[in-house]
C-alpha cells in the first residue's frame, strides 16, 4: 500500500521535474530578451576575460535607453503597424480561400481529393529562395514594387497551400453522417457547411490563423526583395536592417523589438490554446 | 404524407449489389418494416429513398412524383433517423430536435411547443439542456427519434431506431411509436433485424436478403405462408423445420416444412384429425418455463447438424423423455412445400387439381 503511494509520489515528482525542464527551456529565450533589453551597455558588453561577471543577472541598474532608441530613432512603431496590416490581410485571404478549398478537397473531390491535397502541399515546399526571382518580375508587372501590397499578394502563395492541407484533415474528421442528417433535416449543402461543418472546423480555422500569423511574421526574403523604403518595412525586415549597422549590433534595441513583438503573440497563442485542446467534441454517434 | 413506390431499384457499389432489383409499394399512411439479416441492403435502400445515394437504376416515386437524382434530400421532405443517430454534438438536445424546424423557418414559440410535445412523448424532457455526449446510448436514440418526428414529413425512414434500448424501454417505445404513427398517419419505412419488432409493428413486412425482397406481405402472410425457404427459415424462433423429400409426402425435388410449434405428440391431436405422423427420436429436452424445446431427428431424416425442433407449450403436460422415440404429428394443413432447387414455395401435391377447379 505505502509502496504504491511512494511510487505515485515519485512519479509525480518525475512529472514536475520534466515539466520544469521544458518550461526553463522554453522560457529562457524570453528571459534573455527581457534581460538584454533593460541592461545598460556596460553590463552587456564585457571583456571576455572578465570571469567575475555573471551574465544572467543585472550587474548595473536597469535602463530604458534601448527602448528609447528603438522608438525614437527607428521606424519601429511604423513597422509594427505595417506587420499588423499585412498579417491581417493575409490571414483573411488565407482563411477565405483555404477553408472552402480544404472542405471541397476533403469531401467533394472523392478519391482525387487526397492526391490533390498532397500536390497542393508540395507547392508549399518550394523554397522562397527559388521563387523570389520570378515573383519580383510579377510584382514589377503589377506595379507593386516597394508597396506593402506586394507582400499581401505574395504571402498567400505559401500560406494557402499549407493551410488548405491543414484544414483538410479537420474536415475529414467531421462525421459524414452529420452532414447527411443535416441535408435530410432540410438544409442545402451551403447551409450544412455553415451550420454544422464549420463548428467542427473552428479549431482548424484557429490553427490556420495561428500558422498564417507565424509564417507571415517570420518571413524575410520576400520582404527584403520587394520592400526598400524603411517606413514600409515589416518588423522582421526593419529590425535587422536598422539595428545592425555594419558590424555594430544594437543588442539592447534588437532584443527590445523582439520582446515587444513576441509578447502579444504569446498571449494570443495562449488564448487559442484552450480552443485547440478543447478540440473536437465527440459524442455525435453511438457510444 | 405520401405513398412510396419503388420500381426495379438497383444500387451497386463497385460491382457489389447492395440493392438488387427491389420492387416495393408502400401505401399512404402504411407502416412497412424492412426485415433482413445484417448487410442485406436495408440501410442502402433507405438511403436511396432519402436521396443520399444515387440509384444505379430504377425509379422511386413519392406521392406520385418521380424522385430523380436532381431532387436533393431536403426537397424530398422525408424525415430519416440514422442507425448511428447522427446527433449534432455542438447543439443541446433542444437544439438538435429544433434543427429541422429551424430549416422551415418555424416561429420560435411553435418550435418550443413542438419540441416539448416530442420529448414528452419519448420521456426525455429532463435532458433538454444537455449535450449529446452526456447522454446514454438509449437516450441519444430517443433524441434522434424526437428529431425525426417533430416535423410533418412526407414519410418517415427509421433505421433500427430502437436497437439500443433495453428490453423494457423497447416494448414501451414500440408501443408509443406505433400509436404515434397511427395518430399522424404518416407513411413509415422502418428497418430492423429483430423479427419480433417487425411482426409487432408492421402493417406489412418486406423480408430482404442479399439486396432482394423475398416476400412482401402482412405479418401473418409472411409467417404462415412464407414465399420461399429463406423467409421460412429466417422468420420464426426457432425456424421452420425442413425435411428433404419424403416419398410419402411429396415428389422428389421438393422440401417439406413445418413450424416447431405445430409439431406435437400424436396424442395431442384428435383421433380423426387429418395429421401426418412421424417417428421422432428426441435427443434433448430444453425446459424454458413457458415452453419446452425438443431437439431430435426423424427416422427418415438423420442430420445431426440440422436437428428437427419441436416447441411444446407449457399447457401441454405430456411427459416427453430424451433418448426415446415418440410418435409426433403435424396437421397436414400446416405442411409447407418448397422447390428444392429454386427454394420457392409450391402448392401441396394433390392440391393443384383442387385449385384448378376452384
Ligand atoms: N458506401 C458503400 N460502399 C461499398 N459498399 C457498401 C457501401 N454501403 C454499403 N455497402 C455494402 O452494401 C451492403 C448492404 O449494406 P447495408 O448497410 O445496406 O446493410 P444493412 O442491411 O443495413 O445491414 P445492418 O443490419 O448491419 O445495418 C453491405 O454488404 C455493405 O458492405
Ligand atoms: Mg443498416
Amino acid at each position: 500500500m505505502s509502496r504504491y503511494r511512494l511510487m505515485r509520489y515519485a512519479r509525480r515528482v518525475g512529472v514536475y521535474v520534466a515539466a520544469l525542464g521544458f518550461v526553463t527551456f522554453a522560457a529562457f529565450p524570453f528571459y534573455w530578451m527581457a534581460l538584454t533589453t533593460f541592461k545598460q551597455n556596460k553590463d552587456l558588453y564585457v571583456s571576455a576575460t572578465n570571469l567575475k561577471h555573471v551574465p544572467w543577472i543585472f550587474n548595473a541598474a536597469p535602463t530604458l535607453a534601448h527602448l528609447k532608441l528603438l522608438f525614437t530613432q527607428t521606424a519601429y512603431p511604423q513597422w509594427l503597424l505595417n506587420t499588423l496590416l499585412v498579417v491581417v490581410a493575409v490571414v483573411l485571404i488565407t482563411v477565405v480561400v483555404a477553408v472552402p478549398a480544404g472542405y471541397s478537397l476533403a469531401r467533394l473531390a472523392g478519391s482525387w481529393g487526397e492526391g490533390m491535397g498532397i500536390g497542393i502541399f508540395l507547392t508549399y515546399l518550394i523554397p522562397p529562395t527559388l521563387l523570389f526571382i520570378p515573383f519580383s518580375r510579377l510584382v514589377a508587372i503589377l506595379g507593386l514594387q516597394d508597396s506593402l501590397w506586394s507582400l499581401v499578394v505574395v504571402y498567400p502563395t505559401f500560406t494557402i497551400p499549407f493551410c488548405t492541407w491543414l484544414v483538410m484533415g479537420f474536415f475529414r474528421s467531421v462525421p459524414w453522417d452529420l452532414e447527411e442528417q443535416a441535408m435530410i433535416d432540410g438544409y442545402s449543402r451551403l447551409g450544412v457547411f455553415f451550420r454544422v461543418v464549420l463548428r467542427f472546423a473552428v479549431p482548424g480555422i484557429l490553427t490556420v490563423v495561428v500558422f498564417t500569423f507565424t509564417l507571415v511574421m517570420q518571413e524575410f526574403i520576400y520582404a527584403l526583395t520587394f520592400i526598400s523604403s524603411v517606413d514600409k518595412m515589416t518588423v522582421s525586415l526593419g529590425v535587422p536592417v536598422a539595428l545592425v549597422r555594419g558590424d555594430v549590433y544594437h543588442w539592447g534595441a534588437l532584443m527590445g523589438a523582439a520582446l515587444i513583438t513576441s509578447i502579444p503573440m504569446a498571449i494570443v497563442y495562449n488564448l487559442f490554446m484552450d480552443r485547440f485542446v478543447e478540440g473536437l467534441t465527440l459524442g455525435a454517434v453511438k457510444g | 404524407m405520401a405513398a412510396v413506390e419503388i420500381r426495379d431499384l438497383h444500387k451497386h457499389f463497385e460491382g457489389h449489389r447492395a440493392v438488387d432489383g427491389v420492387d416495393l409499394s408502400v401505401e399512404d399512411g402504411e407502416f412497412v418494416v424492412l426485415l433482413g439479416p445484417s448487410g442485406c441492403g436495408k440501410t442502402t435502400l433507405l438511403r436511396t429513398i432519402a436521396g443520399l445515394e444515387e440509384p444505379t437504376s430504377g425509379e422511386i416515386r413519392l406521392g406520385g412524383r418521380v424522385l430523380s437524382r436532381d431532387v436533393p434530400p431536403r426537397a424530398r421532405k422525408i424525415a430519416m433517423m440514422f442507425q448511428s443517430y447522427a446527433l449534432y454534438p455542438h447543439r443541446t438536445v433542444f437544439g438538435n430536435i429544433a434543427f429541422p424546424l429551424k430549416a422551415l423557418h418555424t416561429p420560435r414559440d411553435e418550435i418550443e411547443e413542438k419540441v416539448r410535445w416530442a420529448v414528452r412523448m419519448f420521456d426525455i424532457e429532463r435532458y433538454l439542456d444537455r449535450y449529446p455526449r452526456h447522454l446514454s446510448g438509449g437516450e441519444r436514440q430517443r433524441v434522434a427519434l424526437c428529431r425525426a418526428v417533430v416535423r410533418e414529413p412526407q414519410a418517415f425512414l427509421l433505421d433500427e431506431p430502437l436497437s439500443n434500448l433495453d428490453a423494457k424501454q423497447r416494448t414501451t417505445a414500440r408501443d408509443e411509436l406505433k400509436r404515434f404513427q397511427e395518430d399522424v398517419g404518416i407513411t413509415t419505412v422502418y428497418v430492423t433485424h429483430d423479427q419480433v419488432e417487425a411482426m409487432g409493428l408492421g402493417d406489412r413486412i418486406a423480408v430482404m436478403n442479399a439486396g432482394k425482397v423475398h416476400q412482401f406481405g402482412t405479418p401473418a402472410e409472411v409467417y404462415e405462408h412464407p414465399a420461399d425457404i429463406f423467409v421460412a427459415t429466417f422468420i420464426g424462433l426457432p425456424p421452420m423445420n425442413l425435411l428433404e423429400s419424403i416419398e410419402a409426402l411429396a415428389p422428389a425435388g421438393m422440401l417439406v416444412g413445418f413450424r416447431p410449434e405445430h409439431f406435437l405428440p400424436r396424442s395431442a391431436f384428435g383421433e380423426d384429425e387429418d395429421v401426418t405422423t412421424f417417428r421422432y427420436h428426441v435427443r434433448r429436452v430444453e425446459y424454458l418455463g413457458s415452453e419446452r424445446y425438443l431437439y431430435g431427428s426423424l427416422d427418415a431424416h438423420e442430420d445431426p447438424e440440422k436437428p428437427i425442433i419441436a416447441r411444446l407449450p407449457a399447457m401441454l403436460r405430456l411427459e416427453v423423455e430424451a433418448d426415446r422415440t415418440h410418435e409426433f404429428a403435424v396437421h397436414s394443413g400446416q405442411l409447407r412445400y418448397f422447390d428444392e432447387e429454386s427454394g420457392q414455395r409450391r402448392d401441396p401435391p394433390g392440391a393443384a387439381r383442387g385449385r384448378a377447379d376452384a
